[in-house]
């Protein structure tokens, strides 16, 4: 009887070594410390009508910014356990960490940076900032959107819950290789939570892309052709496109591994006829495309950024969107570049070789269309243009050293490497997460209407750029020097030296994270110092600063004709003489808590299929389809806000400023 | 306007979701293309393989995607009854075809031939079971069209919502083509 209640979870499981019962005590604090917090404000109805049921995108994109940040610090804890054991592991001596607790922290590590903080932080940017960029006032399925970062929530929260509710991290790497995450070499729970929080915020991540492709092909602003949109609204086209094209590929596949595990299939076991290198191929089919993912909407900020501080329009609009297009479709025929080692032969590791050397010349392009853009610019120095140029230089840096890897003669060498490791974190860092950080400074006025503390922010850029090229250099020489990756222990000690430099570079970078907070504090409390009264703060190009800051909820009062590119500028050079301006009426999405209710029912399936909790899983399949034909009947989902209130509230913010 | 740009962005939306759930179908299909020989000593495809049986399943379905046709287009024409009646068949079709699905399945089961017998055998049943499962989703879709359609007549949402479905059944009719093809007729003759 009590196995049919509770499945595989009993008391045993519960967390019981340091590190399990060190975060389930930070995390039951933490979260006593913002509940007393909440009531002692009274801020819980607030928070719920306010906040999470919302489905104004720019709110939904605060919460995944806020999201993504707690996983961004967690992430980082991972990091500095890897970094610390690598520095003491070193011949006689073993360091702090087990083999098997070093194994589940450096998976976690990687999964929590690329599926809950780069893509938390991408989707946030993409929500807050695109329905403004082309003029529309909502996304095409609001609801679909509150769900969407619901499920995301739900996959986050069953990572992390063997922290309070006992189990493990899966021990396999980030991507769960098989036939090592089989049951017969994995018995535990942590590839069970691997796979269903994958599995939950993957479905969020499809519906996100759905929902992007189709506000950004349906609902520009009249006159906005495809030619005319910003750069970003271009990447996180493209980007979602991508989305779609793989995620379902990712959808598909853990879902066999699952039932493999659960129902003793045999798609990728050793036995039986499986064929794990199939999952391999599987697997990376998605992973690699799953990279330009990040890395795209990156390209879209940073070319917003530098047309806009070099106060010229970006060189080559046209090659560049074109260059990006390329680099979408190259992505989807890369993925064996990953295992060249694994033994396709000679022709097929050719082929996919050339391939991902193609790839440099549209990446190059992009380089030289940005720097291009600066040349005979009057260029401001802003925060977000010193990101710019960092990433311009770690990026070039570790794109040579991809090109490097793409050839196969030299991969046999440096597969599995600290090269390898050193490369895709100067890609995702340099590339991805600068990209985040010049965004995030960017548009923060656009969306709290008031600036972030310039110097401040330069200090943090300093620390993390220095901070970087001293943790990741290291790295690139010690796989040179044959230093494989996922060493919980090494016994050739002059490799050492290099590893305590890498701690010293990560210390810096902590620096730069302590100024990013630092920033945010004296920012707020000099709010009133650095308001941006304009809504266009840094003499801005595209359609998001022609709106006050912060963007009231609708958006647009008055959806703007698009005669051009950079149609902001535009609008700011040819004049027109003041009409009188015609409200109307405005239809609105109300809120809605149905997506948290479907969430709660996805995360229970999730979690009783980890733990083997049958009727539980069966319960919560049956309430997410009844939450969702609830939904259906529901045809009351829209509210109109009329002409009269729209130019009230318009007046309002005229005598504010 | 209004009304039209949201037929617009719907129908667009559930095009792409439909790509989405193609591509899904692709990678299964790409499974079991990799495995179908991997039988490992138990039943191969051209043992399973019953013509008659899997003609009849076919045509059964292709029969419900006529109906499902016909139904949109009393729907259209606000033929209420006309529209429960054929779509109420289109459910029945799809119900009959799901039961030989469901037969063949135990009687593969109680042979001895489980999905875990062979890499074979597991790609066999998810493919074909995950177009079982679409189809059971479609079942409970026309269910509950069918109870709002009764309850509040051919509204404008109801058509559009009717538009949705009949493009899903006619999607999973394309689906079960590609099964038909590549997982019965060649396995009869390859």
């Amino acid at each position: 009887m009590i196995e049919f209640i509770f499945g595989r979870l009993t008391l045993s499981a519960l967390p019981h070594e340091w590190f399990t019962i060190g975060g389930a005590v930070s995390i039951i604090i933490g979260g006593l410390g913002v509940a007393i917090l909440l009531t002692k404000l009274k801020r819980w109805k607030w928070l719920w009508k306010e906040w999470l049921t919302s489905t104004d995108p720019k709110k939904i994109g605060i919460m995944y910014i806020i999201v993504a940040s707690l996983m961004l610090f967690r992430g980082s804890l991972d990091a500095i356990m890897i970094w610390i054991q690598q520095a003491l592991s070193v011949g006689s001596s073993h360091g702090y960490l087990s083999p098997d607790h070093f194994q589940q922290i450096f998976t976690a590590h990687g999964n929590i940076m690329v599926f809950f903080v780069t893509m938390g932080f991408l989707f946030g940017l993409i929500n807050l900032i695109v329905p403004l960029q082309i003029g529309s006032r909502d996304l095409a399925f609001p609801f679909l959107n509150t769900l969407g970062f619901w499920l995301y929530v739900a996959g986050v929260i069953l990572i992390n819950l063997f922290f309070v509710l006992g189990g493990e991290f899966a021990a396999t790497g980030w991507l769960a290789q098989t036939p090592l995450s089989e049951l017969e070499f994995s018995p535990g729970v942590g590839v069970d939570y691997w796979i269903w929080s994958l599995q939950i915020s993957g479905l969020g991540t499809l519906i996100g892309g759905i929902n992007f492709i189709v506000t950004i092909l349906k609902m520009r602003a009249p006159g906005m052709t495809l030619m005319k949109m910003p750069m970003f609204t271009w990447t996180s086209l493209l980007s979602m496109l991508l989305v779609i094209s793989v995620f379902p590929i990712l959808t598909v596949t853990i879902a066999l591994l699952f039932l493999d595990r659960s129902l003793g299939m045999h798609f990728f076991t050793t036995d039986f006829g499986g064929n794990a290198m199939m999952y391999t191929n599987l697997i990376w089919m998605w992973g690699h495309p799953e990279v330009y993912i990040l890395i795209l909407p990156a390209f879209g900020i940073y070319s917003e950024i530098v047309a806009t501080f070099s106060q010229k329009k970006l060189a080559g609009y046209t090659s560049l969107v074109f260059a990006a297009i390329g680099i979408t479709l190259l992505a989807l025929v890369v993925w064996l570049h990953h295992f060249f080692t694994m033994g396709a032969g000679a022709n097929v590791n050719a082929f996919f070789g050339i391939m991902t050397m193609v790839i440099a010349i549209p990446t190059g392009m992009q380089l030289f269309n940005w720097l291009l853009t600066m040349y005979k610019g009057r260029i401001r120095f802003f925060t977000p243009m010193y990101w710019f140029l960092g990433f311009v230089s770690t990026f070039t840096f570790g794109g040579m050293a991809g090109v490097l890897m793409a050839s196969p003669p030299a991969d046999f060498q440096l597969h599995n490497s600290l090269f390898l490791v050193a490369h895709f974190h100067t890609m995702i860092i340099g590339g991805a997460l600068f990209g985040i950080f010049a965004g995030f400074t960017y548009w923060f006025p656009k969306i709290m209407g008031f600036r972030l503390n310039e110097r401040l922010g330069r200090y943090a850029f300093w620390s993390w750029i220095i901070g970087f090229f001293v943790s990741f250099v290291p790295l690139y020489i010690l796989g040179l020097m044959g230093a494989t990756r996922r060493l919980d222990h090494y016994t050739n000690t002059s490799w050492q030296p290099l590893f305590i430099i890498s701690v010293v570079g990560f210390c810096i970078i902590t620096c730069g994270v302590v100024f990013q907070i630092l920033q945010i504090i004296v920012s707020i409390k000099q709010r009133k110092q650095n308001l941006d009264k304009t809504g266009d703060p840094w003499n801005g190009r595209t359609l998001e600063w022609s709106t006050p800051s912060p963007v009231p909820f609708y958006n647009f009062a008055v959806i703007p004709q698009i005669t051009s590119g950079d149609a902001f500028w535009e609008m700011k050079r040819n004049k027109k003489p003041k009409e009188k301006i015609k409200y109307e009426d405005i239809h609105l999405p109300k809120n809605t808590a149905m997506g948290i209710y479907i969430s709660v029912f996805v995360f229970l399936m999730g979690f009783a299929f980890v733990w083997h909790i049958y009727w539980l899983a069966l319960l919560g399949i049956i309430g997410a389809i009844a939450c969702v034909i609830i939904r259906t009947f529901d045809e009351d989902t829209e509210y109109v806000l009329t002409a009269a209130e729209v130019e009230k509230i318009e007046e309002r913010g005229k005598t504010h400023a | 306007m209004h009304k039209e740009v949201a037929d617009d962005k719907n129908l667009f939306g559930f095009w792409i979701y439909l790509m989405t759930d193609l591509i899904m179908f692709a990678v299964l299909f790409a499974t079991y293309a990799v495995l179908r020989n991997n039988t490992f000593g138990a039943i191969t495809i051209a043992k399973i393989f019953n013509p008659p049986f899997v003609l009849t399943e076919t045509l059964i379905l292709l029969t419900s995607s006529f109906t499902c046709g016909i139904g949109l287009l009393y729907a259209r024409l606000r033929n209420k009854n006309m529209t429960i009646v054929f779509f109420a068949l289109t459910f029945l079709l799809g119900a009959v075809f799901l039961a030989m699905e469901f037969f063949e399945f135990s009687h593969l089961i109680s042979e001895g031939n489980r999905p875990d017998r062979s890499a074979f055998l597991s790609s066999f049943f998810t493919l074909v079971g995950t177009h079982g499962l679409h189809i059971t989703a479609g079942l409970f879709w026309i269910g509950i069209l069918l109870i709002q359609i009764i309850r509040r007549d051919i509204t404008g949402a109801n058509l559009r919502k009717l538009m949705l479905l009949s493009l899903f059944w006619h999607f999973l009719d394309v689906v079960w083509i590609f099964i038909f093809t590549i997982v019965y007729l060649f396995g009869g003759i390859l």
